[in-house]
């Protein structure tokens, strides 16, 4: 099987240690993964705000990089979401139905890194160890728009010393939402307020979820709040051994 | 006597001003926290939930595609059974209609159900202007009426005041339109409601013409259904001469079994009950029992241009339940007027551009009034895609400003994205340079996240909106893809990439 | 052109190349919940209806007592035995107002949601009569209740008028707190005659 690493535009630039977490964590299974080095982006930021003309190159760069490979794992629910569930519209705006062919084969091998171990990998327990209090947030398009269900928290329950606790309201969106949290910054940050109130009444002193724009969200508020809980990516609990 | 949503900021300042009422974030806080758990209840009652919402979006939509016939048979059996039908473009005609069968009788005013098609086309407003009093007679509409004040939801309009202020508004203006509040009225709900049952009884019983929308149509029966809680539903459907429906053309479903789903679905979504207490169904006009003489006013208004819309379309299968509302983390902070419509909320922001196109500003603020979440989705018993009509919308306000002659700074941000983004090459050096960025920021940053990455306070410009209360961390020296690169995917140099 | 065929060929130019054929899935239906009558009874009091049940022969003698002299009108074709109640003769909303009682047939009663349907035959009387007194006191056989709102779909005719009564009136207008009595009868007392 040849497995590609979708790193993402925002964990490349901003969040590197959650990528070498992915490739650890996947050599530890015995996958190793390619990282196709034309990749850039999964045009979601443009999409969400409406650009769909400037989406089309983005999306071919993407079909371009992937297309061959029988899997491609992404540490965010958000980007496999909109390779799933958005590459067909940008394609068919496109107007060019080599470009809608194209998605039609890449688009339905993107999986979100939790589906990938549980449901590719047919693992829940990764041999993890990770002593510490956590709370985990499910993010609103793993949630929702890929449906990874409680595959996060089974791989979580299998991590050895670690202390899972429930958030409250989890599955209450944090308010990121892309270009949202600038353009309506005000409501953005009443919500990441409540969610950071619900993450401290947990008494947790880690917050993890599977999309790391979401976390640098909640863990901006967190962090200006001093509030002594700090965020991390699901692959980099998974990633940690004794 | 109410006010108006014209002039409206767009919804961002709106939404601003609203998050500093504390007194609204707290009724709105504790109203939809009590509804949401209502209606999971009874939905988690129904075992094939979800195919009961198949059945229902199915309903509709083969309503939808085929609405020129069903609509042609519509009026053909209301005139059978004895309505008036009337055709309206907009507002303006349906208005019209609605005030020369009310002067036909001699009246000078009108009981009205709930409804919002009338709220739509600000009937009450136009009826004003014609001489003709419109008493709201459904307890929320007339605490918005009797408070000179806006809808903000679209079950409970008043769903932003709580039974102090309902008590203040009762005390200060019923006198004022008919029978005054008692002395010593508490504001216990039960109180206030019979406050509102003593207040519209004696317009009840002497009302000659009634307004009505419909929550359905029975295009082969000339059957209108009206769901209600409160009886005055009945009161106006029931006891006046003349009964005038105004119904948007959208309402249609095709067959008298097609109510099936939609009456299992829409209580439960709506006020979170098995069924409300009242449904109430007429064919036209029925021989020594209601009135003797129904209209229905067939209104356009817009939905024709939604229905034009491929993506947008499904819109109108929306039966206006609220679910959307209810579990939206938007709305129950910012509250419906913000979204300066009588539709707020998720369904809000998809229909307010679909039915008036995206040329006003305060319109085209509203697909952006989402984070996407998809809890809306995840309710609506019609199963309208609204994250996606929410993009698909957002993308005609872009394609709308395609022609400015001076693009708007985010539209050159876009391109300039979309421009690095279709080349690795391209993406890598604008890396280095945020890298680059990230070394300065850090140095000059005072905080440090939990866990130690760099990261920076408050920042000017741009990034002004997202620091004005969250940290922001600092771009790491090296991107994944340099590392990579460096390390030959870790392979290399060790710790980072190798094994356990 | 008329605001009718403006509106009709917009529609159509809208739908254009809109395949206006569409298979609608099936609505599930309820599982066997056993007992109708008794699931009728519970999910009826769930709305803080009062229920009273009673055989055949006892039916003028409890509704006599329910009514507890209140006074009463009745349908025309009620088809019992009440004394001192009025029948129904086309009285005005004012006369109707001073009715403190009304007592009817219907015409389904639905379990799953505790739901009686009017369709004002004459045991039923036309709707007005039905609305106004505060106390409506409503006979429903146990062999008229039917599993769920298919079956009653199924049932009626809807030429005719149709009141669906669940409960008495209510309201959650007030901070989403359901609240009954307000315009409609304030008490609810179904009898279920077996």
């Amino acid at each position: 099987m040849r497995v590609a690493l979708q790193i993402t535009c925002v964990n490349d630039a901003m969040f590197p240690d959650t990528g070498k977490a992915v490739v650890r964590l996947l050599r530890r299974l015995g996958v190793e993964v390619d990282f196709p080095a034309a990749q850039t982006c999964c045009s979601q930021p443009m999409v969400n705000t409406g650009y769909l003309d400037e989406a089309v190159p983005v999306v071919r760069a993407y079909v371009d990089a992937f297309s061959g490979y029988d899997a491609v794992v992404t540490p965010s629910g958000s980007c496999a979401g909109s390779v799933r569930h958005q590459h067909a519209l940008v394609a068919r705006r496109s107007g060019d139905p080599g470009l809608v062919a194209a998605v039609a084969d890449t688009s339905p091998r993107a999986y979100e890194l939790s589906e990938f171990l549980v449901d590719v990998l047919g693992v829940v327990d990764v041999g993890a160890y990770f002593p510490h209090r956590v709370t985990y947030h499910p993010t609103c398009h793993s949630l929702r728009m890929l449906g990874v269900g409680d595959r996060p928290q089974q791989l979580l329950e299998n991590v050895r010393g670690i202390e899972l606790v429930d958030l409250p309201h989890a599955t209450e969106c944090c308010g990121f939402g892309g270009t949202f949290a600038l353009k309506n910054a005000d409501t953005s940050v009443a919500m990441g307020a409540d969610k950071a109130r619900h993450v401290r009444d947990t008494g947790a002193e880690v917050l993890v979820a599977g999309d790391n724009s979401c976390l640098m969200h909640i863990g901006g508020m967190l962090s200006r709040q001093r509030a002594g809980v700090r965020v991390m990516h699901l692959a980099e609990i998974l990633a940690a051994t004794a | 006597m109410s006010g108006t949503f014209v002039g409206m900021p767009a919804f961002p300042t709106a939404a601003r001003e609203a998050l500093g009422d504390t007194q609204l974030r707290r009724n709105l806080a504790h109203a939809t926290r009590t509804i949401r758990d209502k209606r999971a209840k009874v939905v988690a009652e129904v075992e094939e939930w979800e195919e009961l919402r198949l059945a229902g979006a199915g309903v509709k939509e083969a309503a939808l595609r085929d609405l020129a016939t069903h609509l042609e048979t519509l009026e053909d059996s209301l005139t059978r059974a004895g309505a008036t039908v009337h055709w309206a473009r907009d507002a303006e005609e349906a208005c019209a209609i609605v005030a020369s069968v009310t002067k036909a009788q001699g009246a000078d005013e009108v009981v009205k159900v709930k409804s919002m098609a009338t709220q739509e086309i600000g009937l009450n407003e136009a009826l004003e202007a014609d001489g003709i009093a419109a008493w709201e007679t459904d307890l929320a509409e007339l605490i918005v009426q009797l408070g000179e004040d806006l809808p903000s939801h679209i079950l409970v309009p008043a769903i932003h005041r709580n039974r102090a202020e309902i008590r203040e508004i009762f005390r200060r203006r019923m006198g004022a339109v008919g029978r005054p509040a008692p002395d010593g009225l508490s504001d216990e709900p039960a109180a206030l409601a019979g406050a509102a049952r003593e207040h519209l009884r004696e317009k009840f019983l002497r009302a000659k013409v009634a307004v009505s929308g419909a929550n359905f149509a029975v295009a082969d029966t000339g059957t209108l259904v009206v769901v209600e809680s409160e009886g005055n539903g009945r009161m106006c459907l029931t006891l006046p001469e003349v009964l005038i429906s105004v119904v948007g053309i959208e309402k249609v479903v095709a067959t008298w079994a097609d109510l099936d789903p939609m009456l299992r679905l829409l209580p439960r979504s709506s006020t979170g009950e098995r069924m409300n207490p009242y449904t109430s169904t007429w064919s036209g006009v029925t021989p020594g029992d209601g009135p003797q003489e129904v209209h229905v006013v067939l209104l356009d208004n817009g939905r024709t241009r939604a229905l034009a819309d491929d993506v947008g379309r499904q819109a109108l299968r929306c039966i206006r339940c609220s679910a959307c509302l209810n579990v939206c983390p938007v709305y129950e902070r910012v509250g419906g007027h913000a979204y300066g419509s009588v539709y707020p909320g998720p369904i809000g922001a998809i229909l307010n551009p679909l039915l008036n196109g995206v040329t006003d500003p305060q319109t085209a603020s509203l697909p952006y009034a989402s984070t996407l979440c998809g809890a809306c989705f995840e309710v609506c018993p019609v199963r309208i895609d609204i994250p996606s009509v929410l993009v698909d919308q957002r993308a005609a306000v872009v394609d709308s400003h395609r022609d400015d002659r001076i693009p708007k700074p985010e539209a050159v941000a876009m391109k300039g994205a979309a421009w690095t983004f279709s080349s690795a090459r391209r993406l890598a050096r604008a890396e280095q340079a945020s890298g680059l960025a990230g070394r300065v920021l850090g140095r000059f940053s005072r905080t440090t996240l939990p866990g130690g990455q760099a990261a920076a306070g408050r920042l000017p410009g741009p990034a002004a909106g997202w620091t004005s209360a969250r940290d922001l961390p600092a771009p790491p020296a090296e991107s994944f893809r340099a590392w990579w690169l460096r390390t030959n995917g870790g392979t290399d140099g060790g710790q980072d990439g190798g094994g356990s | 052109m008329s605001a009718r065929d403006e509106i009709l060929a917009k529609v159509r130019s809208a739908l254009d190349g809109v395949e206006p054929a569409y298979a609608v899935p099936p609505a599930p239906r309820v599982p066997d919940r056993g007992d109708l009558a008794a699931l009728f009874v519970e999910r009826v009091e769930d709305y803080r209806a009062v229920v009273t049940r009673c055989a055949a022969p006892d039916l003028a003698g409890v509704v006599a007592q329910v009514l507890d002299g209140a006074r009463a009108v009745v349908p025309p074709g009620l088809d019992l035995d009440l004394p001192g109640a009025v029948t129904d003769d086309g009285f005005t909303a004012y006369e109707l107002d001073r009715f403190d009682a009304v007592v009817t047939r219907a015409r389904v009663g639905i379990a799953e949601t505790g739901t009686i349907v009017l369709d004002h035959a004459p045991d039923q009387g036309r709707r007005a009569i039905s609305l106004v007194p505060d106390l409506h006191v409503c006979i429903v056989d146990a062999g008229q209740v039917v599993a769920d709102v298919p079956d009653a779909i199924a049932l009626l005719d809807p030429a005719r008028p149709l009141t669906w009564i669940s409960g008495p009136s209510a309201t959650s207008d007030i901070e989403l707190d359901r609240v009954e009595g307000v315009h409609g009868p304030r008490t609810l007392h179904v009898v279920l005659v077996s």
